[in-house]
């Protein structure tokens, strides 16, 4: 029962599995970056990205790079924290 | 238990993501043995030249074949260098074309950009070398800064360049201890352990 609680629902897809994987090993990733690892469109990836974003887990920096606008997207604190949690539950379920 | 399996493919989906994402994973093998292969042929004709300063007896003499075995030299050396860079900007893109990596991404950029530090740096460093008169230690400078490059770089792409460095690191040190060889741990280090890395790669990660 305790293992399955620790399952987060947030990471129950693909794709917000694999953007929080990349935010885990990178300090921030641009939406482009994020767009090529995951083979995705934009309308499938901003879906995920807002779901994520409401869950706190990841945080938006919005900034200019010359005169081209560049959003790109950290992992918080919290996320962090809530997505070693998830690898661990995953873990003990595939040692069980 | 029915979702096991699916379990496994997400640990190593994130695995793998986690890779590709900080690692550049199709810098190509095969053009680590074509790069040791040029310097080793550059080396021989080098080598030639130089033997042919040794064997001048007369010293006036010798002056002009010395002036006259700069150009050559210098066009020997050049010629390797950008011969193995494009053959290895070449293959590495096709390999990327073959792999659905992109060639120009932040990956390849930050492994560059970790590559360039040691080697840039070293490149100065041999310059102030030749300011200074110190001729002797270039081809030592030249592997040991190479060397750290190698290492720098092993961070950001698969694993085995790490082993290129170290070797080249440890050759450039005991090159100190040999001045006047300089050409012969060149061609052991840039020659020989090229082949030999890429070799390594081209059989664990390209030949399928």
């Amino acid at each position: 029962m305790g293992i399955i609680e620790n399952i987060n629902k947030v990471f129950d897809h693909r794709i917000r599995l694999g953007m929080m994987s990349i935010l885990m090993v990178n300090d921030y990733a641009d939406f482009n970056t994020l767009k090529e690892l995951l083979n995705v469109t934009d309308g499938n990836l901003a879906s995920h990205v807002k779901a994520l974003e409401n869950a706190e887990y990841i945080e938006i920096e919005k900034q200019f790079i010359g005169r081209k606008p560049n959003t790109r997207y950290l992992a918080t604190k919290l996320g962090k924290i809530a997505f070693k949690k998830h690898i661990n539950a995953l873990e003990k379920l595939i040692n069980n | 238990m029915g979702n096991q399996k699916d379990y496994l493919k997400d640990i190593s989906d994130i695995k793998n993501i986690m890779n590709r994402s900080t690692r550049f994973i199709s810098l190509s093998g095969l053009s680590g043995v074509l790069a040791g292969v040029y310097a080793l042929i550059g080396a021989y004709f080098a080598h030639g030249i130089i033997q042919n300063i040794r064997s001048t007896q007369n010293q006036y003499k010798r002056f002009f074949v010395v002036f006259d075995s700069i150009e050559p030299l210098v066009l020997i050396a050049f010629s390797v260098v950008i011969l193995a860079i494009t053959t290895g900007v070449i293959l590495t893109y096709r390999k990327a074309k073959n792999k659905g990596e992109k060639f120009w991404s932040s990956s390849s950029k930050r492994l560059l950009f970790n590559f360039l530090i040691p080697l840039i740096t070293g490149g100065m460093f041999c310059i102030i070398l030749i300011q200074y008169e110190y001729f002797s230690l270039i081809a030592p400078v030249t592997l040991i800064f190479y060397g750290l490059a190698c290492v720098n770089a092993s961070k950001y792409t698969l694993g085995g360049i790490l082993y290129l460095g170290l070797s080249n690191i440890i050759l450039g040190l005991i090159a100190t201890q040999y001045i006047g060889y300089g050409l012969y741990f060149w061609a052991i280090g840039f020659g020989v352990f090229h082949i030999l890395y890429g070799t390594l790669m081209y059989f664990k990660y390209e030949r399928k």
